[in-house]
């Protein structure tokens, strides 16, 4: 049994379970409902979730183990010498799955017999069946690989049927344990609001496996990438040119330098505009420009990454080409292309001007009106107050601010795509093409390259990288701004 | 108070500022200049941004037309002459070409327009490589019309398009291999006849992408429906989990270390970058999971993962504005605290749950690079899904990810198509917003 139907079935037996568990519970109070502890309702839930929960557990690690026993099973049929390495088995594997889904596919359609199915003979042809079935192979289909897939599809089948036994099992127990013990005293809303509570556990544990997934799937394959690669190449290698035919040089330097070098530029961009705008708006603007202006600037804020990679790639590349390249406004020279740090640093800090805007808002906000009062007190003017008391006092939190924006600088992905580059280069030209952390990811693991080579793991490493730098600033930031906070309050 | 300054020479007076105040008052002003100088160029920014956009974007929005009547030669199209759909199917639109050639040349001798041009095949340069699956498709869908001279609304190719958008001039012809300037003489002359003409471009907005050399036919409503049924995931998974992981925290948690990690994890991936959620997905569902890659389920999960800390953050926030009172009213009138959190205190904060719900989808909407890792970048989203399940499970492109795609290309007609797409996408956030925005006024309840 599919394992669609398996659910429906499970949904099937806990709605009769419901109507049973509140008509016993009926049934034990007489037909009077204030005779019961809880609700009747709850009775009926209470059975409810006793078949559902064992049930839906069982089914859901069923299906995450079996394909991966399956697999094993399967490749263990494939004699070590029919590979070369780890990633030749990969794609043997995934041959293997398409072929045995394929089958599946062509036994539903009725194209095969299952008899016939499992008699096929890898001399015939077995592409060209799976084809008409709508599974398309990329090469002709071996021996080896047919036989693993049969046995991926025998591991399969069995397996259904015990997943259906045990699934079902499971379920009806739940149903049967909870039905007899229902009765009047029973507290059902309790049991089924312990059930809830560990729900909701579970929903807010999503962010911890998250984190977990990210932490483990980064370390895992920068673990495979250095076995590959000396780690120590990799952090003081000036040159980067992955080739995947071997014998690249994948050092990390060019692609950092990039990276800081754009933030910088936009943080040199963002950072005065976006103060200055808070300063103005939370010290100087009417009630009126305020609702104005503070709704247009967020408006900044909402517009996807692609606009600012396009506007960054399409019209401020082609502008600055104009003015600082050759034969342009100033007659430099400087600039050959459209894409360059500039480019994406002055687009990168645009995007930037609400996030800092908008921070350092609130935080200008929250120094207390006394302060300022006491300083006009003394005869300083409007801007010696901002300058002398309310920016010293709000310092902690601007700086965690920058700290956080600087953050979303290094991480940003589009606009350095499309806007800055793709030679990693070590220059301090700004109008020169580099390219950045979040660019090499984006290029090293799109297209079909297998995840065997060191050229498409290190985009693992870089992203270890990236993530341990923005979470170092992010935890920076953060421990900046708690203290600020503990201050005035 | 008294005007005792501390001035060394006594001579200021009320009327007359001395230097020192006069430099304090001028910084003062200096000061504020700076600020409104900081807003201008903001808004400007903004100004630009969206002139751009606009400037750019709307010539997708317009496509040239060549509207001629074509005669469908039986000889050619039906050589039987039985109109048996299979056979008229194993015509390929090598047959279509040159008839929609030759109807093109007596179109523009019987409008009696000199031509340089000696063969009927010249004259394709204008028309788009499309025109024959066009009429092909006509015919297979019609097959009763063979026969009889149909008048058909053509596309033109991308360059006539482009000429007559301003996008292609002479200059740039003159290096142009696929088109002349004697092509653009014919179609100054086909215009003033009406037979070629610019008309509103439905297909940009519903139609599917194409290939390569063929801007003149791409749409973005294939990876529309992409990014639709990837928002579905993204609202079936974050709306419940989020608000059930808020309802956790702010109801229920007590001060413990599980808690804290929680809530440390929760703030931690509100600021991870979009890009490692990529990897994430490319990592888990893709490498480990085994789902299939480009699939715009995969999609969605990618982004309820990236967006389940802002909806977190929000719902705690309306969740926190709902006065202790009603708690404690409930809990008074023997309520149990699930039950005050789920009846009372949860509608309560419903309006702000859905509006934050909504800014998140809409941050969802527009992200682009984790889609990139998870494959939905460089398909080629040419076919519409056959169903609810294949729209799920497919390979599809999203809008964010076909503007990218777009963009890549070398044809700057793609340009215009990626703008285009921008103006679409931004529509869409736009109304998105709007409606979080109407919510909020509306059901806003301030205690």
């Amino acid at each position: 049994m599919s394992a669609t139907w398996l659910l429906v079935l499970l949904i099937a037996i806990s709605a009769t379970g419901y109507g049973l568990g509140r008509a016993r519970a009926m049934a034990s109070a007489g037909g009077n409902a204030r005779q019961l502890h809880s609700l009747p309702r709850y009775y009926g839930l209470n059975v409810l979730m006793t078949v559902l929960a064992p049930g839906l557990l069982v089914l859901l690690a069923w299906l995450l183990i079996q394909p991966m026993v399956a697999g094993n099973r399967a490749a263990s049929l494939i004699p070590d010498s029919a590979f070369a390495d780890r990633g030749a088995l990969n794609l043997m594997m995934s041959d293997v799955r398409r072929i045995a889904d394929g089958l599946d596919t062509a036994v539903g359609q009725g194209r095969l017999t299952d008899a016939e199915s499992r008699n096929l003979d890898a001399g015939g042809d077995i592409r060209g069946l799976l084809g008409e079935a709508g599974v398309a192979l990329g090469s002709d289909v071996n021996a080896t690989v047919l036989a693993a897939a049969q046995r991926y599809r025998a591991v399969t089948s069995t397996g259904q049927l015990w997943m259906t036994i045990a699934v079902l099992a499971f379920a009806l127990a739940g149903l049967a344990y909870s039905y007899l013990r229902t009765d009047k005293t029973l507290r059902a809303r309790n049991l089924v609001e312990r059930g809830l509570l560990s729900l909701l556990v579970a929903a807010a544990s999503i962010a911890i496996l998250t984190t977990l997934g990210i932490v483990l799937s980064l370390i895992f394959n920068t673990f495979e990438f250095f076995r590959l690669y000396p780690a120590w190449d990799f952090f003081t290698s000036l040159t980067w040119s992955p080739s995947f035919g071997g014998g690249s040089q994948l050092g990390i330097l060019p692609l950092l330098w990039g990276t800081l070098y754009i933030s910088l530029i936009a943080l040199a961009v963002a950072v005065p505009i976006g103060l200055f705008a808070a300063i103005y708006l939370s010290e100087y603007a009417t009630r009126r420009v305020r609702s104005i202006v503070k709704p247009l600037l967020e408006v900044l804020a909402g517009i996807p990454t692609i606009v600012y990679g396009l506007f960054a790639l399409l019209t401020i590349g082609p502008l600055l080409v104009e003015i600082f390249g050759a034969g342009g406004l100033l007659g430099l020279g400087w600039m050959k292309g459209g894409t360059a740090v500039m480019t994406a640093g002055l687009v990168m800090g645009v995007m930037l001007i609400p996030f800092v805007s908008s921070l350092s808002d609130d935080i200008i906000n929250a120094v207390p009106q006394a302060m300022r009062d006491g300083s006009y007190g003394l005869g300083a003017t409007q801007s010696e107050t901002v300058r002398q008391v309310v920016l010293p006092a709000a310092l902690p939190g601007i700086v965690g601010a920058i700290l956080l924006a600087a953050s979303r600088a290094i991480g940003e992905t589009m606009i350095v795509v499309l806007g800055a580059g793709a030679a990693a280069k070590l220059s301090v030209n700004p109008f020169e093409a580099m390219t950045t952390v979040t660019a090499k990811i984006v290029s090293q693991l799109t297209g079909d390259a297998d995840f065997a080579s060191p050229e498409a793991l290190v985009a693992f490493a870089l992203g270890m990288t990236l993530f341990v730098i923005t979470l170092g600033l992010n935890i920076f930031a953060l421990y900046i701004v708690r203290r600020y906070r503990e201050q005035y309050e | 108070m008294t005007e005792t300054s501390a001035q060394p020479e006594g001579k200021s007076s009320l009327y007359r500022l001395d230097p020192r105040t006069r430099n304090r008052n001028a910084a003062e002003k200096r000061f504020r200049l700076y600020g409104i100088l900081a807003i201008t160029v903001s808004l400007l920014f903004l100004a630009v941004l969206l002139g751009t956009i606009i400037r750019n974007g709307l010539p997708a929005f317009q496509q040239t037309f060549i509207t001629i009547p074509v005669l469908l030669d039986e000889e050619k199209l039906d050589k039987n002459g039985n109109r048996d759909p299979a056979d008229l199917a194993k015509v390929t639109t090598f047959k279509y070409g040159p008839m929609i050639d030759e109807a093109l040349e007596a179109n523009v001798t019987s409008l009696g327009i000199e031509t340089p041009f000696k063969k009927a095949k010249e004259l394709s340069a204008i028309l788009s490589a499309n025109a024959a699956s066009q009429v092909r498709d006509f015919v297979l869908a019609d097959p009763g019309r063979i026969g009889t001279t149909v008048e058909f609304r053509l596309l033109a190719s991308s360059r006539v398009d482009g000429y007559l958008k301003g996008r292609v001039t002479r200059d740039s012809v003159a290096r142009d291999k696929s088109i002349d300037a004697e092509h653009l003489d014919l179609v100054d002359a086909l215009r003033a006849e009406g037979v070629i003409s610019k008309g509103f471009n439905l297909s940009f907005v519903t139609g599917a992408d194409a290939s390569e050399s063929r801007p003149e036919q791409a749409g973005i409503g294939v990876a529309m429906l992409g990014s639709f049924f990837m928002m579905l995931v993204v609202l079936a998974l974050s709306l419940p989990i989020g608000v059930a992981a808020s309802i956790y925290l702010e109801e229920f948690a007590s001060k413990n270390r599980f808690n804290d990690l929680i809530e440390v994890n929760i703030s931690n991936l509100a600021a991870v970058p979009s890009i490692v959620f990529g990897i994430l997905g490319l990592a888990v569902f893709i490498q480990f999971a085994h789902l299939p890659q480009s699939a715009p389920l995969v999609g969605g999960l990618v982004l309820t993962l990236m967006t389940l800390p802002t909806i977190i953050i929000s719902t705690r926030a309306s969740l926190k504005a709902v006065p202790p009172s009603i708690r404690d009213a409930a809990l008074g009138v023997g309520a149990s605290k699930m039950q005050s959190v789920f009846h009372h205190v949860l509608p309560l904060a419903m309006p702000g749950i859905l509006t934050g719900t909504i800014i998140g989808l809409a941050q969802a909407l527009g992200e682009t690079a984790p889609l990139l890792l998870i494959g939905m970048v460089g398909y080629i989203a040419s076919n519409y899904p056959a169903g609810i399940a294949e729209g799920f499970l497919n390979p599809n492109s999203a809008m964010p990810a076909q503007i990218y795609e777009w963009a890549k290309r070398a044809d700057p007609a793609y340009y215009e198509r990626a703008w285009g797409g921008i103006i679409i996408l931004l529509l869409f956030l736009m109304a998105m917003n709007i409606i979080a925005i109407l919510l909020r006024r509306k059901f806003e309840r301030r205690w």
